[in-house]
């Protein structure tokens, strides 16, 4: 058991969600290693942010088991908020807050430190994901779309929490930018030594830096392994996925 | 594993050696503190620094900013400090943190408190000015809209129109009854309480018509929709302007101001005198059950007396109030909707600034109808 708890950060167990009569996710199962970086695709509308609600405790399970770090994941308490660091696809900044705020906010709630060390933390913060101190006191609204993830990323890091979930980090940014965030995310994963487990469409991200990939059709895992191996699936859906005209494209073009 | 992080200081002579043990992560944040804090004053006594990292169990980015922090105090006045026995997998993290918090940007100067008390002021002014424009173009702006609808009527959002009047008409017609139903039975109430001392009661009658026909019904409606309705146009055009929908309309070569504003305060304007006809006759009924229960007037009688005390031009007055303060309410509302940025902060300012400013304009307005109809002797 101890070997298995040290060597998984999330385990979940036939999960069963659904709504009204649609069932999302049908006895799904899957297991996400330490400090690795998990990356899941899924057709749109077909669970995959779902999925990743339901394990940080946003949507209600009808059956099934999650666990986080050897501990059943039950709500998003004090606890859990602690547990992981999450980042929303639009980043969910707030927007009465500044930007240095909107990352010290994770540490005045659960911890008591002074205000001159929270200064420096959130300052920290913003370097390591690339942003400028001179940009801590501009509010959400007055951001881009690259530095509004950043700061996102920031604040989910802000209690260096060992679990990150990233739900399209990418989406919206442009090559560039969204080649750094990779990149970013690639040097803090190996820093901080995070496990990371990313929803994505990015094809890019996902033969760059995910470690695995998980393939989610039909409610369940279909295919789970290195870029490489997926790539190999004989899943109709998988196929379609990876091997689609767009796809070929891109796959032609990093050969 | 889960004891309290520790910081050995060992002083031998200049060389101060600090030996961080156990936990150093933002749990333990106050522990961290307060041992960085004791060791501050030998750490300025030293002239070398060392920091041995072999005993740190766990670290995160806040121990390591603690740390990092200690050896430039240190290195701050030209003395040295280094870290050694860093473990392989904290190395990475230790190397990230030695390079932020580098250059601080340049505070800005603090204002002059009394010039920035004049800015303010100076800035309203103008901005009042602003408000002025902003209100005449947006009727100007209906004005040519309507002029368009006369011309092709068919252009008319007709849909909408009548989604707006069963939405801010219909709908509200329940509560503005019932308030005005309860306004015009306190008004009888009180009247029949004070007139009769000096034995007038049977003028309780006359104050509740007149006062209901010609300042009551119109204001308290025109007060509620502002509240209601007012509110109700401001979020939802703000929300489109957030989501770039009125954008995306204009794009598609049609004037916002048609297919959005005109459907919405021509459903006002219809509306509210409804509303106040309504209201009005709701507070005549409040008023009579009031004479009936409380005054001991019945029903024939309070409505003898009623129409001996009220002509049509109490009524017309009052009625005729209505659709200005509709337009007034619609103006407003729509313009501050469309004046939301980006933030949901900006949303809610917004709002609140509509029904702010219009129920203010509206009780302005009924100051300058009042005398406008005393001049022509209504």
């Amino acid at each position: 058991m101890d070997a298995a708890q040290d060597e998984f950060a999330i385990r979940v167990r036939d999960l069963v969600v659904g709504f009204g009569r649609q069932t999302v996710l049908d006895r799904l199962s899957l297991d996400v290693r330490r400090g690795e970086i998990l990356g899941l695709v899924g057709a749109s509308g077909g669970g995959k942010s779902v999925l990743m609600r339901t394990i940080i405790g946003l949507i209600p399970r009808r059956s099934g088991t999650i666990e986080v770090m050897g501990q059943p994941a039950g709500g998003h308490g004090r606890a859990a908020a602690t547990a992981w660091g999450i980042l929303f696809q639009q980043g969910a900044l707030f927007s009465s807050l500044t930007v240095r705020q909107n990352v010290q906010f994770p540490l005045r709630e659960n911890l008591v430190l002074s205000q001159e060390l929270m200064d420096e933390i959130a300052i920290a913060k913003l370097e390591m994901v690339g942003l400028r101190p001179e940009d801590a006191d501009k509010y959400p609204a007055e951001l881009s779309g690259g530095m509004t993830k950043r700061v996102a990323l920031a604040r989910a890091l802000a209690l260096d929490p060992p679990i990150l979930f990233l739900d399209e980090p990418t989406s919206g940014l442009d090559p560039i930018a969204a080649g750094d965030f990779d990149a970013l995310i690639k040097t803090l994963q190996r820093t901080l030594g995070l496990t990371v487990f990313m929803v994505t469409h990015d094809l890019a991200s996902l033969t760059t830096v995910c470690d695995r990939v998980a393939a989610l059709a039909d409610g369940k895992i279909v295919a789970i392994g290195p870029m490489r191996e997926l790539l190999q699936s004989e899943h109709p859906w998988v196929r379609a996925y990876f091997h689609g005209k767009r796809s070929q494209m891109l796959q032609h073009e990093m050969r | 594993m889960n004891h309290e992080p520790m910081l050995l200081a060992a002083p031998s002579g200049d060389v101060l050696n600090l030996r961080p043990e156990g936990p150093w992560t933002a749990a333990n944040v106050v522990t961290l503190e307060t041992l960085s804090r004791s060791v501050g004053a030998d750490v300025d006594r030293s002239r070398v620094v060392t920091l041995d990292m072999s005993g740190v169990s766990a670290l995160d980015t806040l121990g390591a900013w603690v740390l990092e922090k200690l050896s430039r105090r240190a290195t701050s006045s030209g003395r040295s400090a280094e870290f050694v026995g860093v473990a392989d997998h904290f190395s990475g993290l230790m190397d990230e943190v030695r390079q932020v918090n580098r250059h601080t940007p340049a505070p800005t100067a603090a204002p002059n408190p009394v010039l920035a008390r004049l800015g303010d002021l100076g800035k309203s002014t103008v901005g009042a000015r602003e408000d002025i424009t902003i209100f005449l173009q947006m009727l100007g702006a209906l004005f040519m809209a309507i002029i368009g609808v006369l011309r092709r009527p068919r252009s008319l959002r007709l849909t909408s129109l009548v989604y707006q009047l069963y939405r801010i008409g219909w709908q509200a017609i329940p509560i503005v009854a019932l308030i005005t139903f309860l306004i015009g039975a306190i008004i009888a109430q009180q009247g029949f309480f004070h007139f009769r001392r000096f034995g007038a009661e049977s003028y309780t009658v006359d104050m509740v018509g007149i006062l209901v026909l010609r300042e009551l019904g119109v204001l308290i409606v025109a007060i509620m929709v502002a509240g209601r309705s007012g509110s109700a146009y401001t979020a939802e055009l703000g929300s489109m302007k957030m989501r770039e929908e009125i954008d995306a309309l204009s794009t598609m070569g049609l004037d916002p101001v048609d297919v959005l504003i005109l459907p919405r305060v021509a459903a006002l304007v219809i509306a509210l005198p409804i509303l106040t006809f309504i209201g009005s006759i709701a507070a005549l009924y409040g008023g009579g059950l009031v004479a009936q229960f409380y005054g001991d007037m019945g029903p024939a009688i309070y409505i003898a007396r009623l129409h001996e005390a009220i002509s049509v031009t109490h009524f017309k007055v009052g009625i005729l109030k209505a659709p200005f303060m509709a337009l007034v309410i619609g103006i407003v509302a729509c313009s501050e909707g469309l004046r939301v940025k980006g933030s949901a902060e900006s949303l809610g300012r917004q709002t609140t600034t509509s029904v702010v400013k219009s129920i203010f304009l509206v009780i302005v307005l009924d100051g300058l109808f009042a005398v406008f109809f005393a001049s022509i002797g209504m």
